[in-house]
């Protein structure tokens, strides 16, 4: 295990990739149905009133 | 084909299609993510020259491969915008520009990450990654310009000569290596004649691009959802819906 942690001394760049590639796909998911949850809430509001 | 194709172009449709097709695209996702994670980090064995700095391949390719691919989806809709008038190809093509900006932000990033341990530099400014960062520029100016303009039949033209006009980087971009002595290794597994790339390593690189396919169109039509609710927040099928849920 940690011989895989260390990435034959690359532990730095590898898991630097991995961890700055998961921090944008999870952010752009996030913000994305975060988005559509907002417009249904906002319309639902509005078709209320 | 043309049929679908239409029903698609129907906003109501389109919104009801992408909610049944969403949790498969997100199960399928899951699997070949899995797969490819685990194929990449552990199965494929060390490279004889790069060592274990190699797999961020795993992230950096896919990832460059869908900027590319995004932004020719973008250009091909915006074609259709314009020719056509079609309004979800407008649609589209402003909800896959954030995506691609990502993506291609990733590929730089990665790239970055791995060009420090084998090349001793973070960046050069040569082609390949020039034409990239130039794509990155065409991606926000996209975005910034259809935010900018308040008429959105007007933004949607602009954005869509825009989408097009900047396709002509694509090219650029992937014929960089041959055309221009660079640092960037040249195609590995794109080529004409058989990839020089073992077939173990391989493997895991075509799920992980396909994961990264998959995460793209599961994105593209959450946001598409989104943005169509928006649009359409007057119409009937919009109240009709929200009125029974």
């Amino acid at each position: 295990m940690t011989e895989f942690l260390a990435m034959g001394g690359y532990a730095a760049y590898v898991w630097g990739a991995y961890g700055f590639t998961t921090l944008v796909l999870v952010w752009t998911a996030v913000a994305a149905s975060s988005r559509h949850r907002a417009e249904l809430r906002r319309l639902n509001r509005s078709l209320r009133a | 084909m043309w049929q679908w194709f239409h029903r698609l172009g129907s906003p109501p449709a389109f919104y009801r299609l992408s909610e049944t097709l969403l949790p498969w695209l997100w199960a399928v996702f899951a699997l070949a993510l899995g797969y490819g994670l685990y194929g990449g980090l552990v199965l494929a064995p060390t490279d004889y020259q790069q060592g274990d700095s190699f797999r961020i391949i795993y992230v950096h390719v896919p990832a460059a491969w869908m900027s590319l691919f995004v932004y020719v989806l973008m250009a091909v809709c915006g074609a259709i915008a314009l020719v056509w008038r079609m309004k979800m190809a407008e649609v589209v093509l402003i909800a896959a520009a954030p995506i691609g900006a990502a993506y291609t932000l990733i590929a730089l990033v990665t790239g970055s990450l791995w060009g420090k341990p084998m090349w001793g530099t973070w960046w050069v400014w040569d082609a390949r990654l020039t034409s990239e960062l130039i794509l990155l520029f065409l991606y926000l100016g996209i975005i910034g310009l259809h935010g900018a303009i308040e008429d959105r039949a007007v933004a949607g033209r602009a954005v869509a000569v825009l989408a097009l006009v900047g396709v002509v980087n694509v090219p650029i971009i992937h014929y960089s290596v041959e055309w221009w002595s660079t640092l960037h290794q040249g195609a590995t597994v794109t080529k004409f004649d058989k990839p020089s790339i073992h077939i173990d390593m391989l493997i895991p690189l075509l799920a992980m691009a396909l994961a990264f396919k998959l995460y793209f169109f599961s994105v593209l039509l959450v946001r598409v959802r989104a943005e169509l609710l928006t649009r359409e927040s007057g119409s009937r099928w919009v109240k009709s819906m929200l009125g029974s849920a």
